[in-house]
């Protein structure tokens, strides 16, 4: 037992993949210390807020300034003002009005504003413009001209009269360091389209779809296992009628299985943990039919004959002198079980046929959430592509540790 | 040739109370075009204390008959005599009560055991299954240790190793020794002596013999090697083809064969072996 845990961790795919896994679980325990709470509250109003820092205006008005004076500060202000699509639709202008454009860069700001001022002309109605454009082009305008008009910003707020009075004056070399703001968020990920931290979510939703897969997992090895067991030791007609079933099963899709009974659960009786028992349910049956193979070449062993004239019962010589000829087999395919379960977990859940919504995040939830919202079509990259990453990341490391102890379990197939 | 004669009995068993008869027992496997008959129709009777060789090329359907002998499967036809009544293990608890009375060694001591158990299990076993789980630790190991002595085998030496860290010989010998404690009515050794070296071979040999003398009891001894039979055996079947074409006292059958079949194997047994001077052979010494 000693020496084969040893041959298994001196297997460079298992101790990869098991790094893999372990750092995933770990992440998973240690992140909600730093940063505990509900995952599914709504911490922010409207969708897919950018990953970032968010530092709170309204504190930061009132916090004590240093004054800076960077070379740099309104050539950075003027950039920042001016979006990509902002520069985009200035090109646009710019080629509607006929200007030469051939040596012009969009990355330059001065040249950029300095062409604008030239060519803009609020009266003009370019052909076939809608007016949204047009009003579009005025508020772009504005925004071009309050640049640099002014040097201050001033707060005003209600006395006791009721009456607005001058409170402070905002320069623009004034600076406060964002240890003293009262509010900083870091949302390293964003939020998702219900305004939800995606980080916290993502750890929560992990660990929400191991515990699936481990489930599923179980489930499916209980069971495959069982009848492998029985079909191959006893044989005879519980053979027959347990291939029988299982045959069923493998005939029919198992996925199409697993939609129609989700299905048929309905919404309300979805939890993580009855999908997960589900999917166990379905993906059986490849456990089932190689442990019967295994059983099959093993029931003739003279060990097993002997067991038997020493008077053992069937129980005992099941699980003393079979189980353990193909307890690795069995890991192996448990691991696979597990993650296969992760993945089927995703694949309904992007159906919408998860677990129910309002309870637990869940990696397939997540995409299912992301996908309802079009992330995918409005850029907002950080509300799937780390679902897409920890998914992958999970399975490659399950298989790279089935891969590793396959190496080790099968001599033959050793490199 | 006198020699040898010594290492058998000269009891005529036909008259000793009869342990186990077969009358038309018949195995077939598969049916229509895919129908094979291993064994077919088959009588014998087996005395109590008797040493019988059952001797046939791979194939013939040796190990099929010790199988059904054993109660291991069942046969398709044909009736199996357990001490002159008929053999009933039709439920589980009988079957274990058939297996008190019959034990087996079989080929490959390498597969014979449970690797994942330590030796001393299989040995211990032995001693619940005879009744003896109530015994103090210490009576256990008496028993265990005199066991191995039995078959020249250290029991201090064995606790805790698993069977992968003995030679094969020391496990064929185990198998013995495990044999010694359960004490059965009858021993089926089905190629005892082919997995391991010639030197254990003959140990091995004479070990069955002391145990017969001991015990009292049927060997039922399955080979291949007719010459191994010739010396071994207080009596001889000839299996062809999953029958017996041939029985009788060792010394009747080979020394003047009638079947053809008895004949080739005979002459099929190899030159050297008419050379090997058996007397010098001290089977003692050598265990």
């Amino acid at each position: 037992m000693k020496n084969t845990l040893r041959q298994v961790f001196h297997s460079s795919k298992f101790v990869a993949g098991f790094v893999i896994f372990v750092a995933i679980i770990l992440m998973m325990i240690i992140y909600p210390l730093f940063n505990p709470g509900n995952p599914l509250e709504q911490i922010g109003v409207g969708t897919f807020a950018k990953p970032g820092t968010y530092v709170s205006l309204y504190d930061a008005a009132r916090t004590k300034t240093d004054t800076l004076r960077l070379p740099d500060a309104a050539d950075n202000r003027i950039a920042a003002a001016l979006t990509d699509e902002d520069r985009v639709a200035m090109v646009e202008w710019f080629t509607l009005m006929g200007a030469d454009i051939s040596d012009l860069d969009t990355a330059d700001t001065d040249a950029m504003i300095e062409l604008w001022h030239e060519t803009y002309d609020p009266t003009a109605r370019p052909k076939g413009m809608t007016n949204a454009k047009i009003n579009y082009y005025k508020r772009l305008n504005n925004a071009i001209m309050d640049l640099g008009a002014a040097d201050t910003i001033t707060i005003a707020e209600y006395n006791d009269e009721g009456v607005l009075e001058e409170s402070k004056t905002i320069l623009d070399t004034d600076y406060v360091n964002t240890k003293n703001v009262a509010n900083v968020k870091t949302l390293p990920l964003g939020t998702d389209n219900f305004g939800r931290d995606v980080l916290k979510e993502l750890v929560s939703a992990t660990g929400t779809s191991i515990r699936i897969g481990l489930i599923a997992g179980i489930v499916a090895t209980v069971i495959g296992l069982t009848f492998g067991l029985l079909a191959g030791y006893v044989g005879g007609w519980l053979d027959d009628i347990i291939m029988f079933i299982t045959n069923i099963f493998t005939v029919i899709p198992s996925f199409v299985l697993l939609i129609l009974i989700t299905y048929s659960l309905g919404q309300e009786q979805r939890g993580a943990a009855v999908v997960a028992t589900v999917i166990g349910f379905t993906s059986w049956t490849w456990t089932a039919r190689s442990v019967r193979s295994q059983v099959i070449s093993l029931r003739n062993r003279d060990h097993v004959n002997l067991s038997k004239l020493s008077g053992h019962s069937l129980v005992r010589i099941v699980v003393m002198d079979i189980l353990p000829y193909i307890a690795s087999y069995v890991v192996m395919a448990f691991i696979l079980q597990v993650s296969s379960g992760i993945l089927a977990e995703a694949q309904l859940s992007l159906l919408g046929l998860g677990p129910k919504t309002t309870q637990v995040p869940t990696l397939g939830l997540m995409m299912n959430w992301a996908m309802l919202y079009s992330a995918h079509t409005n850029g907002s990259w950080w509300a799937y592509f780390p679902v897409i990453l920890i998914i992958t990341l999970i399975s490659f490391s399950l298989n790279l540790m089935n891969t590793g102890l396959d190496q080790v379990f099968n001599p033959t197939l050793r490199d | 040739m006198s020699e040898m004669e010594k290492a058998r009995a000269q009891t005529d068993f036909s008259d000793k109370p009869l342990c186990l008869s077969g009358r038309g027992v018949t195995k077939v496997f598969g049916f229509g075009d895919k129908k094979t008959v291993a064994v077919d129709h088959v009588d014998f009777d087996f005395h109590e204390g008797e040493f019988v060789s059952i001797v046939g090329e791979s194939g013939s359907g040796k190990t099929t008959l010790s199988k059904m002998l054993l109660g291991l499967s069942n046969q398709t036809e044909g009736e199996i005599l357990f001490q002159g009544k008929p053999r009933d293990i039709g439920t589980g608890r009988k079957k274990r009560e058939y297996w008190k009375g019959i034990q087996a060694i079989f080929q490959d001591p390498f597969s014979s055991f449970n690797t994942f158990q330590k030796v001393d299990a299989v040995l211990l076993d032995c001693i619940n299954m005879r009744g003896g789980k109530h015994l103090s630790k210490q009576e256990k190991t008496d028993m265990m240790t005199e066991a191995c002595n039995f078959v020249n085998l250290k029991f201090a030496e064995l606790t805790n190793k698993y069977p992968f860290e003995l030679s094969g010989g020391q496990m064929q010998r185990l198998m013995i020794a495990r044999i010694f404690l359960l004490k059965p009515k009858i021993l089926l050794a089905d190629e005892p002596t082919s997995m391991v070296d010639a030197c254990s071979r003959a140990t091995i040999l004479d070990m069955l013999l002391n145990l017969r003398d001991e015990t009292g009891m049927t060997v039922i001894f399955i080979t291949h090697d007719i010459g191994l039979a010739y010396y071994i055996s207080d009596t001889v079947y000839i299996m062809e083809h999953g029958k017996f074409v041939e029985f009788g006292k060792a010394d009747e059958v080979i020394l003047e064969p009638k079947a053809a079949y008895t004949k080739r194997l005979i002459s099929d047994v190899p030159k050297i072996h008419e050379e090997w001077d058996l007397s010098t052979v001290d089977l003692k010494q050598d265990a």
